[in-house]
């Protein structure tokens, strides 16, 4: 690693004996301008973002204050609005859907990376790719089809008869609530999870594993006690991105769970998103008020993704300090 | 520089003439998406006779047809429920002058169920809808539904009601109809485009609805009558205010619009909901056009008004095609009338 570090050419321009004119000649100085005006509009896009949701948010926020935060009702009839039953149903759909994806996306990924034939694992990945690209309303339609009837007559009985007793089962089930959507968002964020690992894995140099090889341990122990080790950055990257899309998914969890703001204890109970009720009601609501309480709601979903994302950074930071193996 | 920027001006002004000579006059548009399908004919089909002249129109939803009219973003707006007292004062503060609603055409909104063992259309009371949507019969074979489908056999489940989760017209209908009908509605729950539903699911368009009731036993919801009747799915009878069980259809809604056509005030702005009538249906609504007052431009002025005549004529017979009720005579006479309004 050092050595390579030392042939790297200094990323800077190189200014001093040249002049600005022959560097112009030379293409340097307008490569650098234009890449560094394509990389400011990223910059310029989220500041924009944040000061159109805040400005057309401004009456919304002027008359909840803080209590939008804490409120549960969403009244446009008199015009009172809370978000926190939308907060709610976000955040327990992705942590049901990363609960199901996480597990399932990074031993998948492992196969594919470490313990399969090349050519099985290059056909997968063809299909994961495939996966990873198919429209969110699909995997809605597969939801309402597939998942809704399998939630409310078999997932439902099954959970229900030996754990009723604990909150997190009981009944009723429409078929249609946070569970359902939770699963459905699991299949999406999937692919993600593994094609990422997978990539990650694969890059891991093949000393590391020699290394373990030659030091007596088995293919399962180099996978699982250095490989995974080496690219758990790399791992942690994924599912964020997999929470990321968790979070702000709409067309699908709205075909699914059951748009009612409910904050209940129950997987089985119907609930809602921020991103779905922004999309089911923005278009129809009258009255400002309304309007900019639903572009409030999406200022709470942007500041919950970026908090998460905050933590997901401070979470990488903490772990590799520790020693995986990651050079920092 | 200067010969450059004379010539490239040159340009700009030869090319507007040539598009202003080929281009007919653009007339735009936005508002509810319930009446896009007829809006859509009317428009194509104008166009075809006039062919200077075109309408653009986009179907954002009633909020949006509101605003952008509001705003003067648009000629001319849509919506499916009236625009209240504080609205129109916005558009006049805004605009400078007052805002006209047309009714075009009449829709309406019927009650579908999905009982295990019952085929047959239900009979449904104005009581018995209201209690369900509040969430106090939850029974299918509670009395203030079995009382009115004598011989039906009603089974004992409890009932899950399935509403509307986006905004939209056919919920402003519905509520609109049991705030009528139930104090205790109107004081609880109210009318809007979108409510606080005291119990059930939300299924996104009549087709999420549709489709979650389908799914779910023992489920009531209510769907747009041109999409019932276009899908054939089943729905119920409501006792309107004469007493009578009434099926809706094109005539029943017409006839709604009818009964309650001595009552309607001179901007239109009225809910027909639960009319008089023997055979009104009663879950029915206009649906209007909003123009302004004052058109500024007298083309386009001239264009509007001729359109809406030809609407309420000739228009009127593109409706049923496309299962929506025709304005009843006594309405269109009216509006003929408001017509000259515009200024």
């Amino acid at each position: 690693m050092a050595t390579a570090k030392t042939t790297l050419p200094n990323a800077g321009p190189v200014t001093g004996s040249r002049s600005f004119l022959s560097r112009l000649r030379d293409g340097d100085e307008i490569a650098r301008l234009v890449t560094m005006v394509f990389a400011a509009t990223v910059v310029l896009i989220t500041l924009l973002l944040v000061y159109e949701l805040w400005t057309n948010s401004a009456l919304a926020r002027a008359k909840f204050g803080l209590h939008f935060f804490v409120t549960q009702v969403w009244d446009p009839v008199i015009d009172q609005y809370g978000a926190l039953p939308f907060m709610y149903g976000t955040l327990v759909t992705s942590a049901v859907a990363l609960f199901i994806a996480v597990p399932l996306g990074i031993g998948a990924a492992i196969f594919l990376a470490e313990l399969a034939p090349p050519r099985i694992s290059d056909t997968l990945q063809f299909f994961i790719d495939l996966l990873a690209a198919v429209p969110s309303v699909i995997y809605g339609l597969l939801g309402v089809f597939i998942i809704v009837p399998l939630v409310r007559t078999v997932i439902f009985p099954g959970l229900n008869k030996p754990l009723g007793f604990m909150p997190f089962f009981k009944g009723p089930s429409y078929g249609v609530g946070f569970l359902t959507a939770g699963i459905v968002l699991a299949i999406m964020v999937i692919p993600y999870i593994i094609s990422v690992s997978r990539e990650v894995l694969l890059s891991v140099p093949r000393d590391q594993r020699e290394a373990a090889l030659a030091l007596g341990s088995t293919r399962w122990e180099s996978t699982w006690k250095v490989v995974v080790p080496f690219a758990k950055t790399g791992i942690l990257g994924s599912i964020f991105l997999a929470l990321a899309r968790a979070l702000g998914e709409t067309m699908a969890v709205t075909m699914v769970i059951g748009n009612t703001p409910t904050i209940s204890a129950s997987l089985f109970s119907p609930g809602d998103s921020i991103a779905s009720v922004i999309a089911n009601q923005f278009t129809e609501a009258t009255g400002d008020v309304y309007l900019q309480a639903l572009v409030e709601l999406g200022l709470v979903l942007f500041l919950m993704t970026f908090i998460l994302n905050g933590l997901a950074r401070l979470l990488i930071v903490v772990t590799t300090q520790r020693g995986s193996g990651v050079p920092v | 520089m200067k010969r450059i920027a004379l010539l490239v001006a040159g340009v700009l002004a030869l090319g507007a003439m040539v598009w202003a000579a080929q281009s007919p006059l653009v007339i735009n548009g936005a508002g509810a998406s319930f009446p896009y399908p007829i809006y859509s004919k009317w428009f194509d089909e104008y166009h075809k006779k006039n062919a200077n002249i075109q309408f653009n129109y986009q179907s954002q939803g009633s909020g949006a047809g509101i605003k952008q009219v509001t705003d003067g973003l648009v000629d001319f707006g849509a919506t499916d429920g009236p625009m209240n007292d504080d609205q129109l004062k916005a558009f006049q503060d805004k605009r400078g002058s007052a805002i006209l609603h047309f009714p075009t055409v009449l829709g309406a909104a019927v009650p579908t169920y999905n009982v295990p063992g019952v085929s047959g259309a239900l009979n449904f009371t104005p009581e018995a809808l209201a209690g369900i949507f509040l969430g106090k019969i939850t029974k299918w074979n509670d009395p203030a539904i079995a009382g009115a489908n004598k011989g039906v056999n009603l089974p004992a489940n409890d009932i899950v009601v399935v509403h509307r989760s986006d905004g939209s017209g056919t919920t402003y209908i519905w509520t609109d109809y049991l705030s009528k009908v139930s104090d205790e509605w109107k004081s609880k729950v109210g009318k809007n485009t979108s409510v606080n539903w005291p119990v059930g699911l939300g299924g996104k368009g009549n087709e999420g609805v549709t489709g979650l009731i389908k799914q779910t036993p023992n489920s009531i919801g209510y769907v747009e009558l041109i999409y019932a009747a276009q899908n054939n799915i089943p729905y119920g009878a409501v006792k309107n205010s004469s007493g009578n069980f009434v099926k809706a259809d094109l005539a029943g809604v017409s006839g709604a619009a009818a009964g309650a056509a001595k009552e309607i005030p001179d901007d239109f702005r009225v809910s027909i909901t639960n009319a008089p009538g023997k055979n009104a249906y009663p879950i029915s609504s206009f649906t209007w056009l909003l123009i302004p007052q004052k058109i500024q431009d007298a083309g386009k002025r001239e264009a509007v008004k001729g359109f809406l005549k030809w609407m309420l004529t000739d228009g009127q017979n593109y409706a049923e095609a496309l299962s929506y009720a025709k304005l009843p005579k006594e309405i269109v006479e009216k509006e003929k009338k408001a017509i000259n309004n515009i200024q």
